[in-house]
C-alpha cells in the first residue's frame, strides 16, 4: 500500500526546473521594465502584455504544475483566461465603437467627473485649481443642449 | 496511521484510494481558481475601458507610480512563488525540516510585499492620489486623474487582500507541517494552497506591467 500510494503521491519536479524557471522569470522582468523606457508607442502595451503572458505561462507550466498533471487542470485554467477574454473584447466591442453609431453623441463621459462641479459649489480650495476643467465641462453640457435641438 | 482496513488515516471514507482524493481536490481548487481569475477580470475589464478612454491621462498619472519599487516587489513575489514550490518539492522527497524553512521564507517574502506596499500606499495617502472624490492630487496633466488611482487602488487592494489570505493559508499549512501531518504519500493542503499562492504570482505578473509601465 504505502509503495502503491508512494507513485501516486504526485510527480517530482526535478530541483533545477524550479531554479531555471525561477531565473527566466527574474529575467524577464528585467526585459520588460528595461523595453517599457523605450518608447515604441502603441507597441509597448503589447510587448509588456507579451511578456507578462510568457513568465504567466512558465508560472502556470512548471509551477502550478500544469505540464505535468492530468490535462483537465489545463482546460479549467484555459477556460478561465477564453471567457476573461471575451468579456474584455467584447466590452471594448461596445465602448470603443460607440462613437460610429451617435457621432459626437456617444463620448464616454464628460471631461471631468461630477465630483468637481460639487467642489466648486462647496467653494473649498481644490475647486480653484480645477476651475478651468469646470469651463471645459460647462462646454460640454452646452454642446449637448444644442445637440438636442 | 492505518485502520484496520489499510486505509491511510488522510483518506476520506468516500475515495476509494489517495490518488483519486487528490485529484478530485486539484480539480476544486482549479475551478476555485477559474473563479479568482474572472474575479480580477473584472477589474482586469474595467482596466481596459477607462484606459482606452482616457490613454493620455494613463500615461501621465502612471509615471507617479515607482517603478523601482514596482519592479522589487515583482521580484520579491515571484522569489516566494520559488520558495514554495521548493517547499512542496522538498515534502514530497519527506524533507520535512526543509520544507518548514522554505514555507517560512515564502511567508517572510510576502511580509516584505505587504510592507513595500505599505510604504506606496501611505506615499499616495499622503500626496491625496487617492481614488474618487479623495483625490486631492493636483499635479498631473489630463482629465480625471483620479480614475487612474481608483483603478490602481482596487487592483492592488484586492490583490493584497489575496497576499494575505495567501499568508494565512501558508501559516496553516505551516503549522500542519510542524505538527508532522504531511509526508511525501500525502501533502494535499500544501500542493493546494501552493496553487494559490502561484495565482496571486501569477495575477501581479500582469498587474506591475498595467499600472507601472505605461509605454
Amino acid at each position: 500500500m504505502t509503495t502503491k500510494s508512494n507513485a501516486h503521491a504526485g510527480h517530482i519536479v526535478p530541483l533545477w526546473v524550479y531554479l531555471t524557471v525561477g531565473g527566466g522569470l527574474f529575467i524577464l522582468t528585467g526585459i520588460t521594465v528595461a523595453v517599457s523606457f523605450i518608447p515604441l508607442g502603441g507597441w509597448n502595451v503589447v510587448v509588456a502584455l507579451g511578456i507578462a503572458t510568457l513568465k504567466a505561462t512558465l508560472v502556470a507550466l512548471f509551477f502550478m504544475h500544469l505540464l505535468y498533471d492530468k490535462k483537465i487542470f489545463l482546460v479549467v485554467f484555459l477556460l478561465a483566461i477564453l471567457f476573461v477574454g471575451i468579456f474584455i473584447i467584447f466590452t471594448m466591442f461596445d465602448t470603443m465603437r460607440r462613437d460610429d453609431i451617435y457621432e459626437g453623441a456617444g463620448r464616454p463621459i464628460k471631461p471631468n467627473a461630477a465630483m468637481y462641479d460639487r467642489m466648486q459649489t462647496a467653494g473649498d480650495s481644490t475647486a480653484v485649481t480645477h476651475g478651468e476643467a469646470h469651463e471645459s465641462t460647462a462646454d460640454t453640457v452646452g454642446n449637448e443642449e444644442n445637440t438636442e435641438h | 496511521m492505518s485502520d484496520a482496513e489499510g486505509r491511510p488515516a488522510y483518506l476520506a471514507h468516500h475515495f476509494s484510494e489517495a490518488e483519486q482524493q487528490r485529484e478530485s481536490a486539484k480539480l476544486g481548487m482549479w475551478i476555485f481558481l477559474l473563479t479568482e481569475v474572472l474575479l480580477f477580470g473584472g477589474l482586469f475589464c474595467a482596466y481596459a475601458i477607462f484606459r482606452s478612454w482616457n490613454p493620455d491621462m494613463f500615461y501621465n498619472a502612471h509615471k507617479f507610480l515607482d517603478v523601482k519599487l514596482g519592479a522589487l516587489n515583482t521580484i520579491v513575489l515571484i522569489s516566494s512563488s520559488v520558495t514554495m514550490a521548493l517547499a512542496i518539492h522538498n515534502i514530497q522527497l519527506g524533507k520535512r525540516k526543509i520544507s518548514i524553512g522554505f514555507l517560512v521564507t515564502t511567508l517572510v517574502f510576502a511580509a516584505v510585499f505587504l510592507t513595500i506596499k505599505y510604504f506606496e500606499y501611505s506615499h499616495k495617502f499622503h500626496v491625496g492620489q487617492l481614488p474618487g472624490k479623495y483625490y486631492t492630487f493636483t499635479g498631473i496633466q489630463g482629465d480625471n486623474p483620479h480614475i487612474f488611482f481608483s483603478v490602481y487602488f482596487a487592483m492592488t487592494g484586492l490583490h493584497g487582500l489575496h497576499v494575505i489570505a495567501g499568508m494565512i493559508a501558508i501559516s496553516w499549512v505551516l503549522v500542519k507541517t510542524i505538527r508532522n501531518r504531511f509526508s511525501p504519500e500525502y501533502y494535499t493542503p500544501m500542493e493546494m494552497t501552493g496553487l494559490y499562492w502561484h495565482l496571486v504570482d501569477l495575477i501581479w505578473i500582469f498587474l506591475f506591467p498595467l499600472l507601472y509601465l505605461i509605454g
